[in-house]
């Protein structure tokens, strides 16, 4: 794309998408190094993984006020707009992944407490890898204006809602057939319950690219299976 | 599946131009324009410097006329009469599509005078107290009545720039115009006269058909609800006002908008 005439401008809109990449990096870290504690059972990763969340909320705040001096100073227009306004958006969504990351992340201690080996745990490392991935494809995406890898990621949600409902059925069995883990087993049902939000919030920021990107928006999806769990 | 554009329809055009060619001497200025212009819509004409904004604008009232050079082909009508037929009064069509300049020229007369002047000239007044009722009633909608109701008789030069602008459009208002064309009309105000003549704009819609050349894009997107953007001679884009600055069709429009052009 043509520089604007005033550098200043271009300078801005590289640093706004500069932070954002870092977030984005950030997050997608969080959500590994969260699933890796879980799976080493490893607490120190884990304090590491709530610590770092910190870090995650602040490139927050510093993207929110670099939006509202862009806006006010240089009134952006067009594919301009639609970016800062799509930044805005995102940066707020990916601050909830690193929030649903860091509650991973606590409950870590929780199940490590108990002696219990737990079966159904083997699922969620494959299922944390692919939201992971969505939210890395969908800050790729922003990065590159790139319509077409947004779309991907909205259609690998599905996915993620598969995981999910295997691990929830998983899980219930589990717990029918061993009630002495139900309290580990409730833990690793938040834990996948948030890792399909993860996925849904990356959908998220998948369809604010596709809008910046392309000034249209996404039809409204249907997300089939975690609603019908819910019912 | 994607979000249509909005609807560009112009159901009743007041003014309507067709593939409209302007030459001044070999060198071609407009290549092959059609656009209308209704009541309902203010439309904005953006584009960089020399890409023929101002030039289309002053086909609409014929004020190319002046220039020698300059020829005009295609058809712009007015209420569907072509406004280039032999037949048209040149001198009725301009109180029919009044002009605004970039900056403002009252005559060097009282205020009243300068808005009693063109209904005198076209005879819209029977006597005084009706001449009375047309420059307070155009005052008014200039929005300056309030400002110089107790000070008529006062030079309209000695008024302030922005003053003078809504005395300017007070005047074009004066004989009943069914169009209005303003050329940069705020490009030698401050800020607050700037905001006034635009508040006047957004009044003043669904009287007149209107039709604002401007550099302020800003500007454009605030007051007009259809933009036209031109370069180097040519229609680039048309389009409903927020769809042009969020989401252009044209490359061209992006760059020139988002401030990349050249």
């Amino acid at each position: 794309m043509a520089e604007h005439t005033i550098k200043a401008f271009d300078e801005e809109i590289d640093r706004l998408r500069g932070l954002i990449a870092e977030m984005g990096g950030r997050a997608e870290a969080a959500i590994e190094n969260a699933m890796l504690a879980l799976q080493r059972q490893d607490q120190r990763l884990a304090a590491e993984v709530v610590a770092d969340d910190k870090r995650i909320d602040a490139l927050e705040a510093e993207v929110e006020k670099l939006v509202v001096q862009i806006i006010a100073l240089r009134a952006p227009m067009a594919n301009d707009l639609r970016d800062v306004i799509a930044a805005l958006k995102i940066v707020s969504v990916v601050e909830r992944i690193g929030d649903y990351a860091k509650n991973i992340a606590k409950r870590v201690p929780l199940i490590a407490a108990n002696q219990h080996k737990l079966e159904p745990v083997s699922l969620l490392p494959s299922m944390g890898q692919v939201a992971g991935e969505m939210v890395q494809d969908a800050l790729n995406a922003f990065a590159a204006r790139d319509a077409e890898l947004a779309l991907a990621v909205v259609e690998r949600d599905q996915v993620v809602d598969d995981f999910y409902d295997s691990v929830f059925r998983t899980l219930v069995t589990y717990m029918v057939e061993n009630p002495k883990t139900i309290s580990e087993c409730a833990h690793l049902l938040f834990i996948a319950k948030n890792i399909e939000r993860i996925g849904d919030h990356a959908t998220n920021v998948a369809e604010m690219v596709y809008y910046a990107a392309t000034g249209q928006t996404l039809p409204e999806r249907e997300r089939g299976g975690t609603q019908q769990q819910e019912n | 599946m994607t979000e249509e554009q909005q609807s560009l329809a112009i159901a009743n055009p007041k003014m309507t131009a067709r593939d409209v060619k302007v030459f001044y001497g070999e060198k071609q200025a407009i290549k092959g324009v059609s656009i209308d212009v209704d009541m309902d819509h203010v439309t904005a004409f953006i584009g960089p410097s020399g890409c023929g904004k101002s030039t289309f604008l002053r086909t609409l009232n014929r004020m190319n006329d002046t220039v020698a050079s300059a020829r005009v082909e295609g058809q712009i009508t007015l209420d569907g009469e072509d406004i280039y037929a032999p037949s048209m009064d040149v001198v009725q069509l301009r109180a029919r599509v009044g002009m605004v300049f970039q900056k403002p020229n009252p005559f060097p007369k009282s205020i009243y005078e300068n808005i009693a002047y063109g209904p005198r000239i076209h005879g819209l007044a029977a006597g005084k107290a009706d001449m009375d009722v047309i420059v307070e009633k155009s005052l008014r909608r200039a929005g300056l009545w309030d400002e110089v109701k107790d000070r008529l008789n006062d030079s309209g030069t000695a008024l302030s720039g922005g003053q003078q602008q809504r005395l300017c459009i007070g005047r074009a208002i004066a004989v009943e115009p069914e169009v209005i064309l303003m050329d940069e009309p705020c490009s030698a105000l401050d800020p607050i006269a700037t905001a006034k003549i635009e508040e006047l704009i957004h009044e003043l819609r669904g009287r007149y058909g209107i039709v604002i050349v401007t550099h302020n894009m800003q500007q454009a997107a605030r007051v007009s609800q259809r933009t036209a953007f031109f370069h180097l001679g040519e229609l680039v884009e048309y389009g409903v006002t927020s769809d042009i600055f969020t989401n252009p069709r044209q490359e061209r429009t992006k760059d020139y908008i988002t401030g990349r052009y050249g």
